[in-house]
């Protein structure tokens, strides 16, 4: 599948598309085709997200966005060596999603 | 140290509107994000994997105890409660958000700081020797002329867009404590037969995707031709660096590729043609500088000894202390290395209470070292003892200044939109491994540096051992490099061979210091046994 990705320009959190908006949580990601570059033309223009591109994701185990490199899932969670400041900081299993 | 007058604080505060205005321009949607980068990254914003990161210069990592607290409050209410004290002497914030960012700069001018020329095609922020002013063995003080160097560098209009970024480090000593010679400029301040205060010019260094160490192109530059003679060596850059090949942009490859020998001509020829037009800065201002950098007023009467009873104390004085010129005080390394931490990481608490620290004990200064740690430079022996209770309350008297603990790692994937590994997480397992084999005290001296990708902000290539880490196929790979140094006797380390997966980068790192114990002579440290036996006794156990 391919999903989109991209900066808040104020926050500069990342987010995800998810169909209508921008998710801070990979799992709401939508497969979007061909979609993409339309869509983020779009969005960049106007002003929503910053930096955005397209990327592969597959699914994992219990059937969530998993982004197919590693770059992308570390922003999906969070930094790995501060498991405090990810998404999930009382999972500290959720970092062997990313590796 | 350095205190900005009137005309240093107009030129910071001025940047502040003038990025406070861009950044509302911004966030109003009347410039967009092609025409906006530029003047962020003029101003140290990058866009990072997470959020905005904050890069802010510390001159030749020189900071007060104000500077230190209002880095530890810029952390707090901006940032999540830390900051990342970085290679080049700098701290960096990972969590920024854009519409805070004209206010964090406007925090740092109040304490006569900014994010200036930490990014981008310029000359960035001046490095030096982090035992400048305090060592026993420099000639001089180096940072007047950094800081003349900086003043003369800052807004520089002609080297604003050079091909690539610029980076300059001075020092004043025999021992290069700054990487000096892997520096695009690499400055020695030395004194000649009549007394006489001079440099000598290393140029074309630097580290990336292709390590060079700088060649000598003059031994002599007195100090009244200093700005004129570095302002010739940029001209030449300027003028015929790669511009059409980003990774060929570097003065090094013009160096490189001219022959040292032909780029100095060049240099001469220019040099000789700005002499001739006044452009050295008077030196009285050199003076003017230097004034702020006069001694503290040390204590003559201070004792010179220490208790060394408490055998966890004297562990930290034998290996984080280094010599003072003045009897009675001693240089305190702060290690930003405990085992399993992240490099370089400092929480707010912890710049609060260093801040505090040199307030009462270092003559309300210390500095940031480029191998990610923090001096005080001027601790009175009786005090130390008091101090490292205090550091180690604090959690940061690791005793392992220059061990293999005492890692540079860059902050890799876990931060790095560049970055193809992760570098802290190898680092912290390395540290954890010889910090519970305790092996890492048996092995002394030992540097090992881990750069996250080909770019070697964890300066690798400088390491007796070094780790780069790549992508392979999509998947975490890290080489191993054996043999680099940063110092006098500076050198660049070679690749062992194939890379390894992340838990065995650490193994390999092991059964190198296997070899290195087995094979060592008496007073060898790892690099001379390394040097002395060669690649092959290594590569043999390591792959073997």
């Amino acid at each position: 599948m391919k999903i989109l990705t991209g900066n808040d320009l104020k926050t500069g959190a990342v987010v995800w598309w998810d169909g209508a908006d921008w998710s801070l949580h990979v799992n709401d990601a939508v497969d979007v085709g061909d979609e993409g570059p339309a869509i983020l033309a779009r969005e960049e223009a106007e002003r929503r997200v910053n930096a955005s591109y397209a990327i592969d994701a597959g699914r994992d185990a219990e059937g969530g966005v998993r982004p197919a490199h590693i770059k992308d899932r570390v922003r999906a969670l969070g930094p790995t060596v501060r498991p405090d400041l990810t998404l999930k900081p009382t999972e500290p299993a959720a970092l062997n999603w990313v590796i | 140290m350095y205190r900005y007058d009137n005309y240093d604080q107009q030129m910071v505060d001025t940047r502040v509107a003038e990025f406070r205005d861009q950044t509302q321009r911004r966030l109003d949607g009347k410039m967009t994000e092609d025409q906006f980068k530029p003047l962020r990254l003029q101003n140290g914003l990058y866009l990072q994997l997470h959020a905005y990161m904050l890069r802010v210069a510390v001159p030749y990592g020189t900071l007060s105890g104000a500077q230190m607290h209002a880095l530890a409050d810029i952390a707090d209410k901006y940032d999540r409660g830390y900051g990342h004290f970085t290679t080049r002497q700098n701290i960096q914030y990972n969590w920024i958000k854009l519409e805070d960012a004209p206010d964090i700069l406007a925090d740092l001018a109040k304490v006569e700081m900014h994010a200036i020329q930490t990014s981008g095609n310029c000359i960035r922020n001046i490095s030096s020797d982090q035992y400048a002013g305090a060592a026993a063995d420099e000639v001089v003080d180096p940072r007047p002329y950094a800081e003349l160097l900086r003043q003369w560098s800052s807004f520089h209009p002609e080297f604003l867009t050079l091909p690539r970024k610029f980076k300059i480090a001075v020092i004043a000593s025999n021992t290069d404590r700054a990487a000096m010679k892997l520096h695009d400029i690499g400055l020695r301040m030395v004194r000649n037969d009549a007394g006489e205060i001079g440099a000598t010019f290393y140029v074309g260094g630097g580290m990336g995707r292709t390590p060079m160490i700088a060649p000598c192109i003059r031994e002599w530059v007195p100090l009244d031709q200093l700005i004129t003679y570095t302002e010739a060596c940029l001209r030449v850059y300027n003028r015929y660096g790669r511009r059409d090949n980003k990774y060929k942009a570097r003065i090094k490859i013009l160096v490189h590729e001219l022959g040292a020998a032909e780029y100095t001509r060049q240099v001469e020829e220019e040099f000789a043609h700005l002499l001739s037009q006044p452009i050295e800065p008077p030196l009285a201002e050199l003076e003017r500088i230097g004034a702020h950098f006069a001694d503290p007023a040390f204590d003559p009467a201070a004792p010179d000894t220490l208790d060394l009873s408490d055998p966890a104390f004297a562990l930290w004085v034998a290996r984080n202390t280094h010599p003072h010129k003045q009897p009675g005080y001693a240089i305190a390394n702060i290690s930003l290395k405990p085992v399993g931490g992240i490099p370089g990481d400092a929480s707010a608490a912890q710049m609060h209470l260093m801040a505090d620290l040199m307030r009462e004990h270092s003559f309300d200064e210390c500095r940031v070292t480029h191998a990610q740690n923090i001096v005080l430079p001027h601790v009175r022996k009786a005090d130390l003892y008091g101090v490292w209770q205090q550091l180690v309350a604090a959690d940061l008297a690791a005793p392992n200044l220059d061990t293999i603990e005492d890692i540079i790692a860059c902050p890799g994937l876990d931060y790095c939109s560049l970055a193809n590994a992760r570098s802290i997480p190898v680092a912290q397992k390395i540290s954890q491994r010889f910090a519970d084999s305790g092996k890492t005290g048996v092995l002394g001296e030992l540097k090992l540096k881990i750069s996250g990708c080909i770019n070697a902000c964890g300066h690798h290539h400088a390491g007796h051992i070094g780790i780069l880490g790549v992508d392979k196929k999509g998947l975490e790979n890290y080489q191993l490099l054996l043999g680099g140094s940063e110092g006098d006797d500076t050198s660049l380390g070679k690749i062992t061979g194939p890379g390894f997966t992340e838990d065995g980068i650490v193994d390999a790192v092991e059964k190198a210091t296997d070899v290195y114990l087995a094979t060592r002579n008496e007073g060898e440290r790892f690099l001379d046994t390394y040097r002395r036996v060669g690649m092959e006794k290594f590569k043999e156990a390591i792959y073997g």
